[in-house]
């Protein structure tokens, strides 16, 4: 069974101004599974929609059972036998498992012009007997558990008589008895010579369930190595690399030990347990962690943004109560959220508008009545300090590149002067002359007395720009790190700490 | 704080800013609107003539008040149907104050407002607080209005014989040769414009339509605002309660169905977006206008009331059609 499914070679991938993917190779064998690892961005789920026919690549080439293919879509690689089952599933709630699995290929009777829904039950039923699966066809999607629905998925997938399958963090919404059910249905697949690439960021599985494992770093191939033949230390170290970056931080120096914010006990249903931690004045706290791991829930729930069960939260040593974010706002917290253009900005409006959102109250006289040239004012004295590249404050938002929208948001909280600033993501989508900017006006910021919260997936960014590091798995905190103790793999320990 | 280099250095570039394109719509329903009325005047002579243009001018008036009010609304991006039957709950209960208690006009007038003012606000709670969608909230208490006012007067209409005064507020010519109704109208439509461009009011209005969790997310009372929103749009409602009560004498309680869609159909003529973010009270008086207009001019020309409904409609596709091809362009 050595048979090679499928094999990639000096693949490239450009986005506009990313080399997303450099010289990458892969292969994966029949009846093996094969974990593909990295870090965020490392280029796993590029390296993965090139073979699923989403993006097409720029260079090199693909082989299919040995013969050179070239995949133009997503349809023609199921065709193929390739299929992918994503880390959000793709299914209708409101159909049947069934109608879910033969979407747009059902079975017709009577000219065409009817489904013919006992065929396609009866067609279901078949496939779930042959995986030894317990599912009525006849169920909504919606009643399913996660779990299920996953199964589904990979129905929907041998359906198409996938060979090639890729799961992208299958185990992400699954319980423990859920994860031994899916690595059943895993090693079953394996013995019917199914090929299956598995994307996850948690080490133990990959112990667990794979024959063998590619690592990916920054883009480029890293190592193909046998499980067996690695420690999961090893494995870190071959994503995190060697070259580590310089924590330039004078760390600590900076920092009062004035406590700025204080969270206790903040829970929100399965997303956050029992968080608590503090802020100090003059500090840039780091928020680490996987997609998923809670993050930006945490900072959307200080910020009042969501509901939560229970907490506290402290300013200045006084509790208070933030159920909205108009709450938070008025008590000196901003934030910018990782998705500028529909939680931050109004992308149709102009610049003075964006800058002055968030304090209207500062620009209207006694009768509400705005007063439209402090507003510009306000918004050219921030788009200059900012160095926000634009003919105009009438210019409007949408017009803007990406890192000078996200000044435009800093200068909405700067019109405000908040003492607390909660960065999300603050240079995702941002080009690398803009970001090293943003970190300086982080640092600035931090120097002039600001507490600042930033949350980044991106974890050399975390270290240059803590002073402090939180690490979260599954909605804990696991871990708290100063600057100066901080590693890549150490986070990464941390961020893999299940339960 | 100064970081590096200088901001805004660049010439001024010629794209398109907000206002402009603004403009270029308003530009391009006025130019409708003259076509419109030189056609008229050139196939009936009777078009182009005082008493006619007065005569369009009161029949917008009312339809134009609530058109005003729905500006608002529409601009965050909701709706309100119950526009008409507010209107008329409104006649209603000034018909209660002044015949019914006996009251003096001006309580009658503030007892309008006010019930107008009432049912916007309870529409802007249920869509705010409650989050149930505009279409639906509105629908609700479009039935709710329209069912009160006919239990409230038994279904016969409300006359306002005990006062003279009460007539006058619409038709009385403070300028002579003018009914106050237009004078009134363009007064509002003055102070709502003022509102919508100056206003933190109206500041909030577009933000709301523009993107409305982005407006939260920056600390705005999105909850609080949008009632307001309501209650102003409310409020214009039971203006043109007053106005309709008065220019017939009376409160007919079987009428206003129908008149919220006649005034959403002349602020999407005036070039406002349904989705929200987008529009003006000029572009909505314009549009009132056109649809007036097309109606008289029509009537003149003896066509027939059945074809007059389906010119106007088909005179809405082509107005909102043309603003969709023109954004498209930019």
């Amino acid at each position: 069974m050595d048979e090679i499914l499928l094999r990639m070679a000096g693949i490239d991938k450009f986005f506009p101004g990313v080399h997303a993917l450099n010289q990458c190779q892969f292969e994966l064998k029949r009846g093996e599974v094969h974990a593909l690892v990295g870090e965020n961005g490392a280029g796993k789920s590029t390296l993965m929609k090139i073979a699923t026919g989403v993006y097409s690549k720029d260079a090199g080439q693909m082989w299919y059972k040995g013969s050179e293919v070239e995949i133009a879509n997503t349809r023609a690689a199921q065709e193929l036998g390739i299929s992918i089952i994503h880390q959000e599933l793709n299914l209708m709630p409101h159909l049947t498992v069934a109608q879910n699995i033969f979407i747009g290929r059902e079975p017709r009777k009577a000219l065409k012009w009817f489904v013919d829904e006992l065929e396609l039950n009866r067609k279901v039923q078949e496939l779930f007997d042959q995986m030894n699966l317990k599912l009525d066809p006849k169920t909504l999607v919606s009643d399913l558990t996660v779990a299920n629905q996953q199964m589904v998925e990979i129905a929907k997938a041998l359906s198409f008589n996938a060979e090639v399958l890729i799961m992208d963090e299958p185990t992400a919404a699954l319980t423990d008895m859920e994860i031994n059910e899916l690595f059943r249905m895993i090693k079953q697949l394996r013995e019917e010579g199914v090929g299956i690439i598995y994307i996850s960021h948690r080490m133990d599985e990959l112990k667990r369930i794979t024959d063998r494992i590619t690592v990916m770093r920054d883009g480029c191939y890293v190592d193909t190595v046998r499980t067996d033949s690695v420690t999961i230390d090893q494995i870190i170290s071959m994503m995190v690399g060697r070259e580590l970056y310089q924590t330039s931080k004078p760390t600590v120096s900076l920092q009062t030990q004035q406590v700025v914010l204080e969270v206790r006990n903040l829970s929100s249903g399965q997303l956050l347990k029992d968080i608590s931690f503090h802020l100090n004045k003059g500090e840039i706290l780091g928020f680490a962690g996987l997609m998923g791991a809670g993050r930006t829930e945490v900072v959307r729930a200080v910020f009042g943004a969501d509901p939560i069960d229970k907490g506290e939260i402290k300013l200045h040593g006084n509790t208070v109560r933030i159920r909205q974010p108009h709450h938070a706002v008025q008590h000196g917290i901003g934030y910018l959220s990782e998705d500028r253009k529909r939680y931050g900005l109004l992308v149709d409006m102009d610049i003075s508008m964006n800058n002055a959102i968030a304090s209207f109250y500062k620009f209207r006289n006694a009768f509400g009545w705005m007063r439209d040239r402090e507003m510009r004012k306000s918004a050219e004295q921030h788009a200059e300090a900012l160095a926000t590249k634009t003919p105009s404050v009438s210019q409007k938002v949408k017009f803007l590149s990406g890192g000078n929208q996200q000044k435009v948001v800093i200068g909405k909280w700067l019109t405000r002067d908040c003492d607390v600033l909660i960065f999300d993501e603050p240079t995702r989508g941002i080009d690398v002359g803009a970001k090293s900017e943003i970190y300086k006006l982080l640092d600035q910021l931090a120097s002039e007395g600001k507490a600042i919260i930033i949350v980044s997936s991106d974890l050399p960014e975390i270290l240059r720009m803590s002073h402090r590091i939180i690490v979260m798995c599954e909605g804990r905190i696991t871990g708290e790190l100063l600057a100066e103790e901080a590693s890549q793999e150490m986070i990464m320990k941390y961020a893999t700490m299940r339960s | 704080m100064k970081i590096a280099g200088k901001g805004i250095s660049q010439p001024i570039s010629s794209k398109q800013t907000g206002a402009q394109s603004g403009f270029k719509q308003k530009l391009l329903a006025f130019a409708s609107l003259i076509i419109l009325v030189i056609v008229f005047s050139v196939a009936s002579s009777n078009f182009f003539q005082f008493s006619n243009l007065v005569g369009i001018l009161v029949s917008t008036a009312v339809i134009g008040v609530l058109a005003l009010g729905a500006t608002f609304v529409i601009i965050t991006g909701g709706i309100d149907l119950a526009l008409g039957t507010v209107m008329t709950f409104s006649s209603v209960m000034v018909g209660v104050i002044i015949t019914f208690w006996g009251l003096p006009v001006p309580f009658g007038i503030v007892g309008g407002i006010l019930a107008g003012a009432l049912c916007g606000f309870i529409s802007g709670l249920m869509v705010a607080k409650m989050n149930i969608p505009p279409f639906i909230a509105t629908l609700a208490i479009m039935m709710v209005t329209k069912g009160l006012s006919l239990v409230i007067t038994g279904a016969k209409p409300i006359y306002f014989n005990d006062d003279p005064i009460f007539a006058k507020i619409a038709m009385g010519k403070m300028i002579p040769g003018i009914p106050n109704t237009i004078i009134i109208f363009l007064l509002l439509g003055v102070i709502a414009s003022i509102i919508l461009s100056k206003t933190i009011i109206g500041r909030y209005n577009f933000a709301l339509g523009s993107n409305e969790e982005a407006t939260r997310l920056s600390g705005v009372n999105t909850v609080k605002w949008k009632i307001v929103i309501y209650t102003i749009t409310g409020i214009f409602s039971g203006i043109a309660g007053i106005l309709m009560a008065s220019r017939l004498n009376s409160a007919q309680p079987s009428l206003g169905t129908g008149y919220e869609l006649e005034a959403i159909a002349a602020v999407v003529i005036g070039g406002t977006s349904l989705s929200g973010g987008v529009g003006s009270i000029l572009g909505t008086i314009i549009g009132a206008l056109i649809m007036s207009v097309l109606t008289n001019g029509l009537q003149i020309m003896s066509v027939a009331q059945e074809w007059r409904t389906v010119i106007v409609g088909v005179v809405i596709i082509i107005a909102v059609y043309a603003d969709i091809l023109r954004r498209r362009k930019q």
